[in-house]
């Protein structure tokens, strides 16, 4: 079976010393990441491989953590550039969280009405969660009507931090953002929920993509941000396998823990073990044991 | 935006039922709360008072000392419950003064049988829940965020007007879970006090000793739900355990406060007459005979839909098996009509109170005595 290819991309440069994201530099980190990804030539060919140019494409971030712990707009809008280059209309893009009054503490542009790129949270006047209650295994919940109605496809934009209780939230943790309890599903390490929720139909079938915001991890103390704790990592990370991406999320976040001379997260009581469960053979998300993980590795 | 208490009082008096009027969506309107800490706060629309029974940790954690949960929670996070959060180390409840439901009820929907009789009690709950029961047959509001719902903005002051108004003898803390409104509640029972208004809480008992204690003094009756006698059923089904609701009603035993108990049937999950009859041997033992406890039927819902009603049978098979066990007071809920919701005399065995529904159809108690034999019947009677 084919391994899955996780492509870790690093600049020195991506944050300035303002701590503001350099937009050009990142642009050219995701280029180059989705070309090493698919071993296409340009990066909006790269995306025609995940979307057609008629698909509504939502891109999920993760803004629950304020400023200093969030996707940075810029990294989505690097990702919006790029689908709108590869055809898909600016008005079928819709940036999304659970909350647009979270979307703008953290610096999103919010916008419904002007003809342009959408974006705005579940909590949108109109919007709201789905009628029916999936109920799929350990999961009951609400979904947002975004991912229900709204759009097509989903390019997963999430944050690279430690976590309290799931000892990593990443890419497969981001779709709590997408249901309307995820406060019932942080017991036991969050695990088997978080694997079960993203099993759920509606979210495997739509999740194409994972470009993953690791420009500061927070490698310990999160989901909130700690200066103490925060490091300028300076990386995209892209894979199609969002549990390859979180397992190669996870070594990096014990590496930095280690240079830090923190124990690593299964020392400290916090395996993410919701990782291992995703790649088992009941739920099949992908894979998590570098064997069968085709890193590479690329520093700007 | 505060309630428009004019247009509330005409709904509540015009329409049977005391159903309400549209609620209104709260944003902002911080009244009578106290000032938050600097650098970050609830989001606008939310309360941002200071919950009780918490603890500072290390790195603007805290720990939530309300309930068995002991949540951990980070800055910026929420609880279990979804309704208390973290900001910069100190603990918030995002609920106080928000109801989301707030109805006039007749006291024995609650049910309460044996506390104020034929009275209405003025019934409120705000969004949020300790627990995850599968079978919630209010899950709409107590599954969920109080973003996600519409609230009033009605602080405990209004509440114990309004139940005076509308002529309510109690306010009755119910619909969702109570102990999540935890401050709200204790406020609006102190409110109620000084305007001659009792309190009664209808609770899963999910909560710590300290604050159970607190509240068991500021209230005058509580209705326990006592989902099984399993620890089995409580984790699986309800995301909970077993002990601590057994050790809250133990703690209940000891003191003066009216209370009853509701266990609701769920067909195949908590209907084996085996642990029906170890837990009515337990009440006996730890509560004593006269605890009223109503065997109750169950409805699809919220995650439960694939299970049918409870069989009225089971309910009078439990019903036997707690009466034989020596209890007194042993009713059968949800079933209009059935003879499971008269109040008999332990003594003489006529019934002292008949009921259909939440209507009572005829009363034959004077003073707190059967009529007939002159029986004590315990109870708050008014």
């Amino acid at each position: 079976m084919a391994k899955s290819k996780v492509v870790v991309i690093k600049s020195s440069s991506v944050i300035g010393s303002s701590a503001k994201v350099d937009s050009e530099v990142l642009g050219h980190m995701v280029d180059q990441g989705l070309r090493l990804l698919t071993s296409v030539s340009t990066p909006e060919d790269a995306l025609l491989r995940y979307f057609e140019p008629q698909d509504k494409v939502g891109l999920k971030v993760n803004c629950l953590a304020g400023p200093m712990a969030s996707t940075h707009p810029e990294v989505s809008l690097a990702v919006a550039g790029l689908l709108k280059k590869a055809g898909v209309k600016p008005r079928n893009i819709i940036i999304w969280d659970r909350s647009s009054y979270e979307l703008k503490e953290v610096g999103f542009p919010v916008n419904v009405d002007r003809d342009d790129l959408l974006c705005f949270g579940t909590d949108s006047p109109g919007v709201g969660y789905s009628s029916e209650l999936v109920d799929y295994r350990s999961i009951g919940s609400l979904v947002s009507r975004i991912m229900e109605q709204l759009t097509s496809a989903q390019v997963n934009i999430p944050v690279l931090k430690d976590h309290g209780l799931s000892g990593v939230t990443c890419s497969l943790k981001n779709w709590f953002g997408a249901i309307h309890n995820p406060n019932k599903y942080h017991e036991d390490g969050c695990d088997p929920h978080v694997a079960d929720l993203n099993a759920m139909p509606l979210i495997r079938n739509q999740q194409k993509l994972v470009i993953c915001d690791a420009l500061r991890v927070q490698f310990n103390g999160g989901p909130s941000y700690h200066r103490q704790w925060a490091e300028h990592f300076g990386g995209v990370i892209l894979s199609e396998d969002p549990v390859a991406l979180d397992f190669v999320g996870y070594g990096i976040i014990d590496r930095i823990r280690a240079e830090n001379g923190l124990p690593s997260l299964e020392k400290a009581g916090r395996k993410p073990q919701h990782i291992f469960t995703a790649a088992d053979q009941e739920h099949r998300l992908g894979r998590a044991s570098l064997d069968q993980i085709d890193l590479v590795q690329k520093t700007l | 935006m505060k309630i428009n208490r004019r247009n509330f009082l005409k709904c509540s008096l015009a329409t049977a039922g005391g159903a309400l009027a549209a609620p209104l969506i709260s944003g902002g309107g911080m009244l009578g709360e106290s000032a938050v800490a600097s650098g970050s706060a609830p989001q606008p629309g939310l309360s941002q008072v200071e919950a009780k029974y918490y603890k500072k940790l290390e790195d603007k954690e805290i720990e939530c000392e309300l309930c068995p949960r002991k949540c951990k929670v980070g800055d910026r996070e929420r609880g279990y419950c979804g309704v208390r959060e973290n900001h910069d180390g100190v603990y918030y409840t995002l609920v106080y003064s928000r109801p989301c439901s707030v109805h006039k009820d007749p006291i024995e929907k609650k049910p309460l049988f044996h506390f104020l009789p034929g009275t209405d009690a003025f019934s409120l709950a705000t969004a949020g829940c300790n627990l995850n029961c599968k079978f919630c047959q209010n899950w709409e509001i107590s599954q969920v965020r109080p973003e996600q719902v519409n609230s009033y903005d009605l602080p405990p002051e209004e509440v114990a007007a309004l139940a005076l108004e509308t002529g309510c003898k109690s306010i009755a803390y119910t619909y969702s879970e109570p102990t999540v409104f935890y401050e709200y509640m204790l406020d609006c029972a102190a409110a109620g006090r000084r305007k001659g208004i009792r309190s009664v809480v209808i609770t899963a008992g999910y909560i710590d000793h300290d604050p159970w204690m607190e509240l068991i003094r500021e209230v005058d009756a509580i209705k326990v739900d006592f989902k099984a006698f399993t620890e089995e059923f409580y984790h699986d089904v309800c995301r909970a355990k077993l002990q601590p609701v057994m050790d809250a009603l133990t703690d209940l035993a000891k003191s003066n406060v009216w209370y009853e108990l509701v266990y609701l049937m769920v067909p195949t999950l908590n209907d084996n007459p085996d642990d029906i009859e170890r837990m009515s041997k337990w009440l006996v033992a730890e509560l004593g005979k006269n605890v009223p406890i109503h065997f109750t039927r169950f409805t699809p819902q919220y995650l439960l839909k694939n299970l049918p009603p409870t069989p009225v049978s089971s309910l009078e098979q439990a019903r036997k098996i707690a009466l034989a066990e020596g209890m007194n007071f042993v009713y059968i809920g949800n079933v209009p009509g059935h003879e499971g919701e008269n109040t008999y005399c332990p003594g003489c065995k006529n019934a002292v109170i008949e009921r259909v529904g939440y209507q009572i159809t005829r009363m034959n108690l004077k003073g707190g005595k059967c009529q007939s034999c002159g029986a004590v019947i315990p109870g708050v009677w008014n």
